[in-house]
């Protein structure tokens, strides 16, 4: 009973983390269909920078913020100069934010070098507390990231539902050029929406290297976790994303609790399933 | 003479190497209807997309809105100008509730004096409100048509152009768009209207132009337009 308890909690707080770490990505990917590979990448770079500032100054949350804003100035950078031309052309995209992903892990290995690190989990949320109903102690850090996870879903649902710029993005990408055509600078919502994109994975990658370790090949691997979480809950919903972060975490919980030789099987197994039942995901729309 | 609200000269537009408009002359002048007609083809449409800068659409020449020479800008920079456009298809957002529209569109309304709100568009078409939670994609016909015009009405513009509203709607809400575009007009706003149904746009033009192969061939006051038609009938 407790490996169950311990399985039930770790899934949902892995899907905790899965969510953050995909949440830039619902923007950029998920929401305004820029295939963008960068994202691990982005990750991995955050997580750097942010042990960088932390080592400096002893900040956990100024560590945040400041890796949260490095990586969205890179992802503006990204956007404006490399992939804004190629709108709506997936190859080209793909080519491009595979490139820079890769130009970015060989710079992160210059200047922070290929051993692994891990960020120290800040002093207040360090330690364990007893859960009362199921009565097994579990660490503050991962009850945090739950935490983070609730607030940061539900900012960003309300974000893209309750605010002018939210509706405005999604009307962008139903049809872009009629949004113009009302007047607004779409190309350059776009671009902020991709900086903030870029912001949420810099940030994600201090939340998910305090959890995890640091360490050049991460990039892909996170890319490649953030993808299976959006393909599962399909394009264009955040709901989705949270579904298929739930999805993702309790498999890979369970399945490394009970039968780790298969847990890739186990994770990769509810991809291959649902896309070929529902080929556009769980809560996946059709492109416009 | 005063000068016209919108002064169109030597435009050429062209869908990558097909030459659609040559050579194109109009002008539109503050609160008047002015209609463009001709069959499926003759670059109507077209025309609207190059005054807007509506990709994929290439132009070259001028277009003078408001005095403002148009022809190098984006389209969101004409559009801010005061040019409301109701597309072809209406191109509502499906993602988007009714009263998503009209509020994100409303948030780049033009001007001090905002004539065209939420309520007063509601005023004018009150099915809308009935449906104001409902998804662009889930409307009828004619609710879709009022949500487009509603939609550009928000962003309070001085010139309205409308690319066929009375496509596939029936006669009663073909009705309700000529009241409405009269309401417009009276009320100061200048329209551009495109339409291949003479019966719902003749009365209403105070001119009109006859497209062919993408130019102009015919240019007549709304009076000599209806006579020349009746004689043609005749």
């Amino acid at each position: 009973m407790f490996l169950v308890k311990m399985c039930i909690l770790n899934g949902f707080t892995l899907a905790a983390l899965l969510f953050i770490v995909a949440s830039g990505l619902t923007l950029s990917f998920s929401l305004m269909r820029v295939v963008n590979l960068s994202h691990g990448a982005f990750y991995l770079a955050g997580g750097f920078v942010g042990l960088s500032v932390l080592n400096a100054s002893g900040s956990w949350l100024l560590a945040i913020g400041v890796a949260g804003i490095a990586i969205a100035v890179l992802a503006l950078v990204e956007e404006r100069f490399f992939l804004r031309w190629a709108r709506g052309n997936d190859l080209i995209e793909t080519l491009v934010s595979l490139s820079i992903a890769i130009i970015i892990g060989d710079l992160v290995l210059v200047i922070w070098g290929g051993y692994p690190k891990t960020i120290k989990i800040p002093e207040m949320l360090s330690g364990a507390v007893e859960i009362p109903i199921l009565v097994v102690y579990y660490p503050v850090y991962r009850l945090f990231m739950l935490a983070m996870a609730l607030v940061l879903g539900g900012g960003l649902w309300l974000f893209l539902k309750k605010t002018n710029l939210g509706i405005t993005i999604r009307a962008g990408v139903d049809n872009f050029n009629m949004v113009a055509a009302l007047g607004f600078n779409v190309k350059r919502i776009f671009t902020m929406v991709f900086a903030l994109s870029g912001f949420l994975a810099g940030a994600a990658g201090v939340v998910g290297g305090t959890l995890m370790m640091l360490v050049v090949g991460e990039d892909w691997r996170i890319l490649t976790l953030t993808l299976i979480v959006i393909i599962i809950g399909g394009l264009g919903s955040l709901i989705g994303t949270a579904v298929g972060a739930l999805i993702t975490g309790l498999a890979y919980s369970f399945a490394t609790a009970y039968i780790p030789e298969f847990s890739l099987f186990i994770l990769f197994l509810p991809v291959a399933v649902i896309l070929s039942i529902r080929p556009q995901g769980l809560f996946g729309k059709e492109a416009a | 003479m005063p000068e016209s609200l919108l002064q169109i000269s030597g435009l050429d537009a062209y869908y990558g190497k097909s030459h659609v408009l040559q050579d194109v002359k109009l002008a539109v002048n503050h609160g008047e209807l002015v209609l463009v007609v001709g069959r499926n083809g003759m670059g109507k449409t077209t025309l609207l997309r190059s005054i807007l800068a509506f990709p994929p659409v290439k132009r070259r020449g001028s277009i003078v809105f408001e005095g403002c020479e148009t022809s190098r800008m984006t389209t969101h920079r004409v559009a801010a100008l005061g040019l409301g456009y109701v597309p072809q298809g209406r191109l509502l957002f499906p993602s988007l509730t009714v009263e998503e529209h009209l509020r994100f569109a409303a948030s780049r309304s033009r001007g001090q004096e905002k004539a065209w709100t939420l309520k007063s568009v509601y005023d004018l078409f009150p099915e809308l409100q009935q449906r104001s939670q409902v998804g662009g994609g889930r409307l009828s016909g004619g609710e879709q048509q009022m949500l487009a015009v509603a939609r550009a009405l928000v962003t309070n513009p001085t010139l309205l152009l409308m690319d066929e509203p009375s496509e596939g709607l029936s006669v009663q809400v073909i009705q309700r768009v000529k009241d409405v575009c009269r309401h417009l007009t009276s009320s100061g706003m200048a329209i551009l209207l495109v339409e291949q149904n003479l019966d719902m746009a003749l009365n209403l033009a105070d001119r009109a132009y006859v497209f062919l192969n993408g130019q102009v061939v015919y240019e007549e006051s709304g009076e000599e337009f209806r006579a020349d038609r009746k004689r043609v009938r005749a």
